[in-house]
């Protein structure tokens, strides 16, 4: 069963048969001529802003030898691995998470509401200070982590940014730092959907905690975590200023991923064309994902 | 024997109090602690006292670096109200593009029965094939053809572009949950398109609008990337004079703080002034996928 079946929400009526009558056929006419003046801003800047744009980076990453240089990188395959890590375990850390929390969120307590608005502070904070932040918090001996573990635990903290793993790590934190409220928001207006009824049903039927989470709020929140998981893939291999403003890609670039791997390429080695070439080694993998996000995203329509 | 239940449920209800209640602590550290970490620097008056020392507070916290940012005393931070300008104009004209953009294409989709309306959901999709900053080597080219080089439209226009395809979604999965009778009781009437748009179409869309209008600004906020690329350094805007200068011990790290700690207050300003449509159609929208 689905949320928007539970809420019986009024589907759209389809076209009735007076639609074909002349009268509203000349209606329809016109509606046709509205109809492509409302889509033109659109489509006009589709066409100058993405269309236009991704052909060029098709055109100047065309160059088979591109290819082979980055291959020959000995940087590229560590900054493909760092993405690999970086994106997967920063998205899935992250929507797991955000889907456990939204249910704590749900709880009926007085304090539940100023905890969520201190909870949302990461998302309000624009990206670049987050990145400030975590970088000075993190710089080496000086920082306000070290300095919390000399305190604390009297022991010396690591130098972050010297090390891959935990430089990687840095980033992957701060990433989920700043990106778990928003979909736990997203998450907890989804559950807040899910009428009171069928939990008591189940709880009837003996589903509490941990089963009842399994069998009755996971399944009706599936497709919806699918498609923000997707969402949110695409999005995060996209994301520059998080790795740039706090690991720099230190040490010695083997922390960089590929967007800003092809940024060095592009302004800081002046090789556009590489730059370009090394994000779009990524694009086989991304259409699929674009393609079964597009599919489960009209999965809903259909059963509305 | 009921006793014995009766208690086991109690101390059952004591742990999962006890337990939320850690959670509670351990979240509020968990999301407080980089916001300490400005304050911390913000507070210390005499620059490169604690974010070199590891030191847990500052010995004399004041707002000396506060004033320094608003009265534009602070090193690199002399044309403030220039460089915050140039975000609350990119900022504002994004929310307001994508507003209107994406409402109109919408509507069009969804109430003008156009024609291959899936199309241009599946185009708008399909977009976020390709993530934003994959772009910014073509885009940098082609805002030279514009000529549009050094010029904020140049960052709007990419931030409406990305921020689109997300608006297009959620003003279609609410509008799909908004009955259609509406506007054809109207159109009856004999109103014309726009002012169904204008009158029956935004009114009734404004929680959903409301989210997209607060995505917008989010992501022009958020992008640091298209703005030091596109825009020169003497034309530049917050997060460009935060990401530019961050590995620079040569800047006053406290002022840079506190200018970073202004800069975040006109997006909990837009959330605290929209956040009751915001929490209305997040559940709307999200029912409905």
């Amino acid at each position: 069963m689905s949320t928007q079946q539970i809420l019986a929400v009024p589907s759209r009526l389809p076209a009735t048969g007076s639609a074909r009558s002349p009268r509203r056929g000349n209606l329809r006419r016109a509606d046709v001529i509205w109809g492509i003046a409302f889509v033109a801003p659109y489509a006009a800047v589709f066409l100058a802003f993405i269309v236009y744009p991704f052909g060029y980076a098709l055109w100047l990453a065309s160059e088979p030898s591109l290819y082979s240089e980055l291959i020959a990188d000995p940087l590229y395959l560590p900054v493909l691995i760092n993405t690999l890590l970086f994106v997967g375990l920063g998205v899935n850390v992250k929507m797991f998470l955000a889907l456990l929390l939204s249910g704590f969120f749900l709880r009926r307590r007085w304090w539940i509401g100023a905890l969520l608005a201190v909870y949302l502070l990461p998302w309000l904070i624009a990206a670049p200070q987050v990145g400030v932040s975590f970088h000075w918090m993190l710089i080496g001996e000086q920082g306000l982590i070290d300095g919390l573990l000399r305190e604390l635990f009297g022991i010396d903290g690591p130098l972050w940014f010297n090390d891959r793993a935990l430089a990687v790590g840095a980033n992957t934190v701060a990433y989920v730092w700043k990106w778990m409220p928003f979909w736990t928001v997203i998450f907890l207006a989804a559950r807040m959907t899910i009428p009171r009824d069928i939990y008591d049903a189940a709880s009837i039927d003996g589903a509490t905690g941990v089963r009842r989470f399994v069998h009755v709020t996971f399944p009706l929140m599936a497709n919806l975590y699918l498609v923000c998981t997707l969402l949110s893939t695409l999005w995060t291999l996209g994301d520059f200023t998080t790795v740039w403003l706090i690991s720099m890609g230190a040490p010695a670039g083997h922390s960089h991923v590929l967007a800003t791997l092809g940024y060095r390429y592009a302004f800081d080695t002046s090789q556009p064309a590489l730059g370009v070439a090394a994000v779009m080694s990524v694009l086989p993998i991304l259409i699929p994902m674009a393609i079964v996000l597009m599919r489960r995203f009209h999965v809903s329509e259909v059963r509305v | 024997m009921s006793g014995a239940v009766r208690s086991r449920g109690r101390a059952r209800r004591i742990l999962t109090e006890a337990g939320s209640g850690l959670l509670a602590v351990v979240l509020l550290i968990w999301s407080l602690l980089p916001v300490y970490n400005m304050f911390l620097i913000a507070l210390d008056p005499e620059e490169g006292e604690v974010e070199f020392t590891g030191n847990l507070w500052t010995p004399e916290p004041s707002l000396q670096s506060f004033v320094e940012v608003v009265t534009q005393d602070a090193r690199y931070l002399e044309t403030f109200w220039q460089q915050f300008g140039n975000s609350l104009i990119i900022g504002a004209a994004t929310t307001v593009l994508t507003v209107a953009i994406g409402s109109l294409a919408s509507f069009a989709v969804s109430h003008l029965r156009l024609a291959k309306g899936r199309l241009l959901i599946n185009t708008a999709l399909l977009s976020y094939a390709i993530p934003a900053s994959f772009l910014i080597v073509p885009y940098y080219h082609i805002v030279h053809a514009y000529g549009l080089s050094d010029n904020l439209f140049a960052v709007i226009a990419a931030q409406v572009t990305f921020a689109t395809p997300f608006a297009i979604l959620i003003l279609q999965l609410y509008g799909r949950l908004i009955p259609a009778q509406l506007d054809d009781a109207a159109r009856v009437d004999g109103a014309s398109p726009v002012q169904v748009y204008l009158r029956i179409y935004l009114p009734v869309m404004v929680p959903a609008l409301a989210v997209v209008a607060l995505y917008a600004l989010m992501l022009a906020w958020n992008d640091y990337l298209y703005q030091a690329v596109l825009l020169l350094p003497r034309n530049g805007t917050m997060a460009m004079v935060q990401g530019n200068l961050f590995a620079d011990t040569d800047a006053e790290w406290n002022a840079m703080m506190a200018a970073g700690m202004i800069y975040a207050l006109p997006p909990i300003v837009l959330l605290l002034v929209l956040r009751r449509h915001v929490a209305a159609s997040l559940a709307m929208v999200s029912a409905g996928i």
